[in-house]
């Protein structure tokens, strides 16, 4: 079979990069078996489209290049198909993911498909116009390339985070300086007095500050703390719900959660793990007026 | 599709029934009754108690 081999390479290339992307912590989703089986599928069906592209381009057969140019768009999908799960499953959250989140993570599985096409395709034009070994270069440079657009910055790289103590004055709850909330039932706050974890988040830079103000990063930080640390909250208690409130004065953020668990460490170290969101990321003072604002000073 | 009352004042507890108008309220004489009143209607409607200050509690849906 003309071709065979290379086919066979970007094949086995692209699933293998599906199969190294496949992560399955609590944030990544899909954590469940049957989402497994079908990544795994459509990974194959996309290394396939990768890898016979670049066959029928050297054939020169257009029918076929336009055939699989027009596959590859149906990952466009992907981001659909992640987002209603993701969606359907909210309402039945104890402390949801919010729409910013589930955007995020959508956006990612898509280009995941990407990835896997372009790897395909680069190590079957490797194996094409020079050896085997040529094919797996390309597949491990386009691999890193990939690998290197998907890296993510987390919270810890661009805030400070620092412990700060709940406290409950009076009818008030506030996490160091920053007020939380006003809260009527004196059983609630004997609760959070004895269990609750706080945390103050100071943005290292303005574009920082815009990002930790987004509600939508505020509300992905605390579904974040509470799918690791685990909150003491039922349906009806909606008050132990984790809460990131800001300090207007200073652009800081207050972190409050009642754990299951009540382990500092582990809160800070769940905070700066947190992923920046996309959408939430400042960029305020790469603007022509944010440098002149920057320079003032 | 499930439609559901958010960020509302469901009903309010109070010592006297002329501090609150345009709301369900629950009468209680006394700190404890008001406090129980109130767990008790926050649990059963999902909801936050807030505290108003002069004897006023307010059950909200947020």
């Amino acid at each position: 079979m003309p071709h065979g081999n290379s086919i066979g390479l970007g094949l086995l290339l692209g699933a293998l990069a599906r199969i190294a992307m496949l992560r399955s912590d609590y944030r990544h989703y899909p954590t469940y078996p049957h989402s497994y089986t079908s990544h795994l599928f459509l990974g194959f069906i996309a290394a396939l489209a990768g890898s016979v592209t670049v066959a029928a381009l050297l054939e020169q057969e257009w029918t076929a290049v336009t055939f699989f140019l027009l596959v590859s768009q149906q990952f466009r999908e992907m981001r659909s198909m992640e987002r209603d799960a993701l969606k359907a499953m909210e309402d039945d959250e104890l402390v949801a993911r919010g729409s910013d989140y589930i955007e995020d993570i959508a956006r990612v599985f898509e280009a995941r498909y990407y990835i896997v096409i372009l790897v395909s395709a680069a190590s079957a034009f490797g194996f094409e116009i020079g050896s085997i070994w040529l094919g797996l270069l390309f597949g491990l440079l386009s691999f890193a390339v990939g690998a290197f657009l998907m890296v993510r910055r987390r919270l810890g790289d661009i805030v400070t985070v620092e412990p700060a103590p709940v406290i409950v004055q009076e009818r008030n709850i506030y996490v160091g300086d920053v007020f939380i909330m006003n809260l009527g039932l004196v059983e609630s706050r004997e609760i959070i007095q004895e269990h609750a974890l706080g945390a103050i988040l100071v943005p290292k830079d303005d574009n920082a500050r815009g990002t930790i103000a987004n509600p939508g990063q505020r509300q992905a930080i605390v579904h974040d703390l509470a799918a690791v640390l685990g909150a003491r909250k039922d349906l009806d208690t909606p008050e132990f719900t984790p809460m990131a409130k800001r300090d207007l004065k200073t652009g800081r953020v207050g972190v409050y959660i009642v754990p299951m668990e009540k382990d500092q460490g582990a809160l800070l170290e769940a905070l700066r793990r947190v992923p920046i969101l996309e959408s939430a990321r400042g960029g305020a003072l790469n603007t022509r007026a944010g440098r002149k604002a920057r320079k003032g000073r | 599709m499930e439609v559901t009352i958010q960020k509302a004042v469901l009903c309010a507890v109070s010592d006297d029934l002329g501090k609150v108008a345009g709301l369900p309220v629950f009468l209680a004489g006394d700190d404890a009754s008001r406090q129980e009143k109130a767990r008790y209607l926050a649990r059963i409607l999902q909801a936050t108690v807030h505290d108003l200050g002069d004897g006023v509690l307010i059950v909200v849906k947020h």
